[in-house]
């Protein structure tokens, strides 16, 4: 292995990214895992893509355009039904703290 | 017996279909307990299916073309008020309110959904031991690991538990376990069957596809889930010709390729036997065969495990806590929120999850995200060569036969190496299949992978019938 | 302390300086479709809450977004009418958790925006340049429970996704717009466009147009932008020009005394009339915006939006200018207030049918604020016909004019329902002898030339008919008895 790619601070801040939390140990394991991995796919370092346009879809396919018709909705209790917590045909949620970002 | 077989006892009204499916879910109650193929057996709800047929065919209307027919579904298939977890903590009680597009289509064609099958937590791994609900056994050697993630669909199939399963192939999924059980498994051309419902891993990867005993099945399957759907953008909108009406065609004076790329290094001696018979049994079919390569499929994984991670890390965001299935509490939503992942989502769910947040953060994008795609494209394009130049392609589906269970669990990167035969086709979005053929020195089934262009199931599965005559 | 007064313009500004403010805005609009953006729920207002919900809107696992071609025309709609390049486009995902998202993502336009490079002009001739307007989606709304409220003491809140989906345009202008009442100039001709092309309701109340405000202030001759904040939750024209006045009022007040102003978020509270900081440009979130992979990039073909364009409406500025040019002694605000209301197809027809420009415009700016009801081109051309005639007073016209407002027909037959019947000019002549003898004083000062008491005599006139008499008619009458 050359290089360390990715550091244990790196991991943190990517799980928190996430809104993941490890222990010390998983951190510890995912941070080797991660960067043996990040090792792995350095080989395609060595290609020369410049040129090479990026691909999103594999095949060209036509885009897809739906008319404006409405359909069915959900069933509200149904979904509710699933919901962890719901109230006043709402799903309820602790406090958010702030606006969204 | 077979798919085409029972629904053609269960349309003639030689046989109803409700003593097929009893007589399968026997074989699972005998059975399933030493192998763990299934989340959720739907007994009742089965045998109800069944009665309908059968009331259907006394009423002189036809079911469909898979009438009767006993069907197991991963568990990442959406069925209306069937639980459908992906093997998943934070999806344990989840009964989704519809159900996906090949659910609906198998249905109208007659089919009966006995359950739904293990898998690794959200497709993520090669062994279906990511499962929160414990491995799934191999039927063959109930030591081994069936493969994954659809390795609870391929070992369903494999135990004679359903003739029919279907899966999910986003880096092989289908074709590992198919090859690792002994049994066929069909990655379909991206957009040919609907991923309307299929819990998304990697949306420009995923496919769905059958698991049968029969080529001919599979046949009969795709013909059934495939074609059109409104309701998924990358849906190939023009419907294709069926494939069951040309398996009989042969494969003489077809071009054949054998990929040496993915057939040369690092592939078991007997494993690489197997694929030698293979290619002497097309030649005696009339098919040339010569050497080709694809030199960019050796970096397959690299862009693989960069591509997939990325938009598993946005798939699985929505796992928040907040409209359904598991909750943790928290004195806040953030709080809940990671409370609620970091409980729910098992390692290989978080690693997947950090790489690809990590593949796509600021800073990085271009490093990683972004080069995986020009990789994407590269091979894109030696295949697009290679297809001047053949039909087809063979090389083996998976390095080996199947691995004891335990083996790679503690080693995400061996672990990963098992899709190195299998990965190159997603990436292109190109039809590959593996067809069983013959056995390792072990006695464990190895496979074969087929892969043709886009769209060119009918050849690849022309090639997949003589190969399974040839045995 | 002085390198930063170099980079920074204004800071530390002594009390006399000249200040100029730069403005850019965002406006948000939500399309008039009537299905959400990626499926096919209803795109409705209100609603019992989580009742237009759909696989697809809930973000439910395995549901898969379909563009709605709807949305896609009414955005070509818009940036045909923003002259805007129409070009090739890539959805994006914008990742961030947050409750009123379902997908814990946003599906939008990021480097690859359907609308580029356009410009909007405003009623002063003025253009504004247009960098982007792209398509979104839009999100569902959280009500915070306990603590008045109020975001950061609520208790808990409550998550209805009905408007989870709701198709957005973003428009985003250049930060070209030089104080608050240009701002709200151009926000107010925005809106005209997105109403006149049938795009969106514009109706800012129900926040089915939101706008955001990028202010920065620097000394007068500047040619640097100063460091801007944005300004959130402005909800009604009003409150975008006092939102606009009190935040660069603050950053003037705070490079003035020698404080570098902090790239920030801020949020309007229309309570207090203040900005209020909500979090730093350090704090900015890494969204991971990568292309949408269940998307496939759009491409309207050429055809589409060439018919799109012939389809298109006449825009506000347009009817601003045919208005003008049928009414040229009009100033160009109440020309630009009659296209607000739009009324200008009133006012042309009753023009064109005979109506004398400037007395057809004063009806329509001063008598039809509430609305033109049963009124047609043709009663009003005929009011302002036997206005001119001297058969109608301006005040008998404007009684008249409500009642043809009210239930239509002709105004021959509303004057006469109301009684009022031109005076007889014998009667008049005679009226105003009687008040000359009765003000001999006035009178004579009137007739060495005291202008101001022809309004005297009018007035008087006026009062001992009710105001049937015509003023014109009165004014002429009094000059001829000078002689």
């Amino acid at each position: 292995m050359g290089q360390q790619r990715i550091t244990r601070a790196e991991c943190a801040h990517v799980a928190a990214l996430a809104r993941l939390e490890l222990t010390d140990e998983e951190l510890d394991r995912f941070t080797g895992q991660l960067d043996e991995l990040l090792d792995h796919v350095a080989e395609v370092e060595a290609l020369d893509l410049e040129a090479l346009p990026p691909t999103m879809h594999a095949l060209p396919i036509a885009n897809l355009l739906r008319p404006d018709t409405p359909g069915e909705v959900l069933d509200r209790d149904e979904v509710l039904a699933q919901a962890p917590f719901a109230e006043d045909g709402q799903f309820r949620v602790p406090p958010v703290l702030g606006e969204a970002p | 017996m077979t798919a085409v077989e029972i629904a053609a006892a269960v349309r003639s009204g030689q046989r109803s279909a409700r003593s097929v499916v009893d007589e399968h879910l026997d074989v699972i109650a005998g059975g399933d307990a030493d192998i763990h193929a299934f989340n959720l057996v739907a007994a009742d709800q089965a045998r109800a299916r069944a009665d309908e047929i059968d009331g259907a065919v006394a009423a002189g209307s036809d079911p469909g073309p898979l009438a009767g027919v006993p069907v197991a579904l991963k568990d990442n298939l959406c069925t209306r008020g069937l639980a459908t977890t992906c093997s998943s903590r934070i999806l344990e009680d989840w009964a989704p309110p519809y159900d996906a597009s090949v659910v609906e289509q198998l249905h109208n064609a007659g089919a009966v959904v006995v359950g739904k099958t293990n898998m690794d937590e959200f497709a993520m791994g090669s062994s279906t031991e990511n499962s929160a609900f414990g491995p799934t056994c191999n039927p063959c050697d109930t030591s081994r690991v069936p493969g994954g993630s659809s390795g609870g669909s391929a070992a369903a199939v494999a135990a004679g538990f359903a003739p029919v399963a279907l899966g999910s192939d986003t880096g092989g999924s289908i074709r590992q376990p198919a090859a690792l059980c002994g049994v066929v498994g069909v990655k379909p051309t991206y957009g040919l069957v609907s991923r309307y419902g299929l819990v998304a891993f990697a949306s420009s990867l995923d496919q769905i596809g059958p698991f049968t005993t029969t080529v001919a099945d599979a046949a009969a399957v795709l013909d059934v889930i495939s074609g059109p759907d409104a309701r998924d953008s990358t849906s190939i909108s023009e419907p294709q010709p069926p494939v069951s009406h040309t398996l009989a065609d042969g494969i003489d004076g077809l071009r054949v390729g054998v990929l040496t790329e993915l057939s040369g290094n690092g592939i078991a001696p007997d494993v690489a036997a197997q694929l030698q018979a293979a290619v002497r049994a097309l030649e005696s079919a009339g098919a040339s065969v010569a050497e080709a390569s694809a030199p960019a499929a050796v970096y397959g994984l690299s862009a693989y495990y960069l591509i997939a991670p990325a938009e598993a890390s946005s798939n699985l965001a929505r796992y928040d806590g907040v409209r359904y299935g598991l909750r943790v509490d928290g004195p806040s939503t953030p709080d809940m929120n990671t409370a609620t992942r970091s409980a729910g989502f098992g390692d290989e769910v978080k690693r997947r999850i950090m790489i690809g947040t990590y593949a796509l953060s600021a800073g990085y994008y271009d490093a990683y995200y972004g080069k995986a795609q020009k990789v994407r494209t590269l091979i894109i394009n030696d295949f697009a060569s290679v297809w001047e130049r053949f039909d087809l392609l063979v090389s083996p589906t998976s390095p080996t036969t199947a691995f004891p269970l335990g083996e790679r669990t503690a080693d995400p990167m061996a672990m990963y190496m098992s899709d190195v035969c299998t990965v190159p086709v997603n990436l292109t979005g190109q039809a590959a299949m593996s067809v069983p053929y013959g056995v390792g020195d072990d006695g464990l089934p190895v496979g074969v992978q087929i892969m043709a262009p886009a769209l060119g199931e009918p050849v690849m599965f022309r090639a997949a019938a003589v190969l399974e005559a040839s045995l | 302390m002085s390198d930063e007064a170099q980079t920074i313009p204004g800071l530390g500004a002594p009390a006399d300086t000249e200040w100029e403010t730069v403005v850019g805005l965002e406006v948000h609009a939500e399309l008039a479709t009537a299905t959400k953006l990626f499926s096919a729920s209803p795109n409705r207002f209100g609603g019992e809450p989580n009742t237009h919900i759909d696989p697809v809107s809930l973000g439910l696992p395995g549901s898969l977004p379909v563009l709605n071609e709807k949305a896609v025309e009414l955005a070509i709609r818009v940036g045909l009418a923003l002259n805007c390049r129409i070009q090739p486009s890539v959805f994006a995902r914008k990742n961030y958790f947050y409750p009123d998202m379902p997908k814990d993502f946003q599906i939008s336009q990021y480097d690859q925006p359907i609308n580029v490079d356009g410009w909007l002009e405003l009623p002063s001739g003025k253009r504004v340049g247009i960098e982007r307007a792209h398509l979104e989606e839009d999100t569902g709304k959280t009500v915070h429970i306990g603590g008045g409220g109020r975001i950061h003491e609520a208790g808990y809140s409550l998550v209805d996704y009905n408007r989870a989906g709701v198709p957005l345009i973003e428009i985003v202008g250049h930060p070209e717009l030089r104080s608050a009442e240009e701002a709200r100039q151009y926000v107010s001709e925005l809106r005209s466009i997105l109403v006149a092309v049938g795009a969106s309701d514009g109706k800012m109340e129900e926040g089915s147009l939101r706008v955001d405000c990028n202010v920065s202030v620097r000394p007068v001759g500047s040619d640097r932008l100063g460091t801007r904040c944005e300004i959130k939750n402005v909800n009604s024209l009003r409150s975008l020009g006092r939102a606009i006045e009190y935040e660069a009022r603050r950053q003037i007040d705070q490079l003035t005394s020698g404080q570098a102003i902090e790239q920030q978020t801020r949020h309007w509270n229309e309570d207090d009339g203040r900005t209020h900081a909500l979090r730093s440009k350090e704090e900015d979130y890494d969204y991971r915006y990568f292309p949408e992979p269940d998307l496939l990039p759009l491409n309207p073909s050429t055809e589409w939006v060439e018919q799109i364009r012939h389809a298109l409406p006449a825009l506000p500025r347009d009817r601003r200018m045919n208005l003008a040019e049928a009414a040229p002694s009009v100033d160009i605000d109440n020309i630009a207030l009659a296209v607000e209301r739009s009324m200008d197809e009133l006012a042309l027809a009753a023009i064109s049918g005979g109506g004398a420009a400037e007395r057809v415009m004063t009806h329509i700016v001063q008598n039809l604020a509430d609305g033109s009801g049963q009124l047609t081109p043709e009663a009003l051309a005929e009011l302002v016909g036997m206005e001119e005639a001297g058969e109608l007073t301006a005040t008998q016209a404007k009684k008249v004019l409500a009642v043809l407002v009210e239930g239509g027909g002709s105004p021959q037959d509303a004057a006469q329902t109301l009684g009022f019947e031109a005076m007889d000019t014998d009667e008049l002549e005679s009226l105003v002898d009687s008040l000359i003898a009765e003000h001999a004083d006035e009178w004579s000062r009137f007739c060495d030339g005291d202008a101001k008491l022809t309004g005297f005599f009018v007035g008087q006139v006026m009062k001992a008919t009710q105001g049937r008499a015509d003023g014109k008619a009165v004014t002429q009458l009094l000059n001829s008895r000078r002689g």
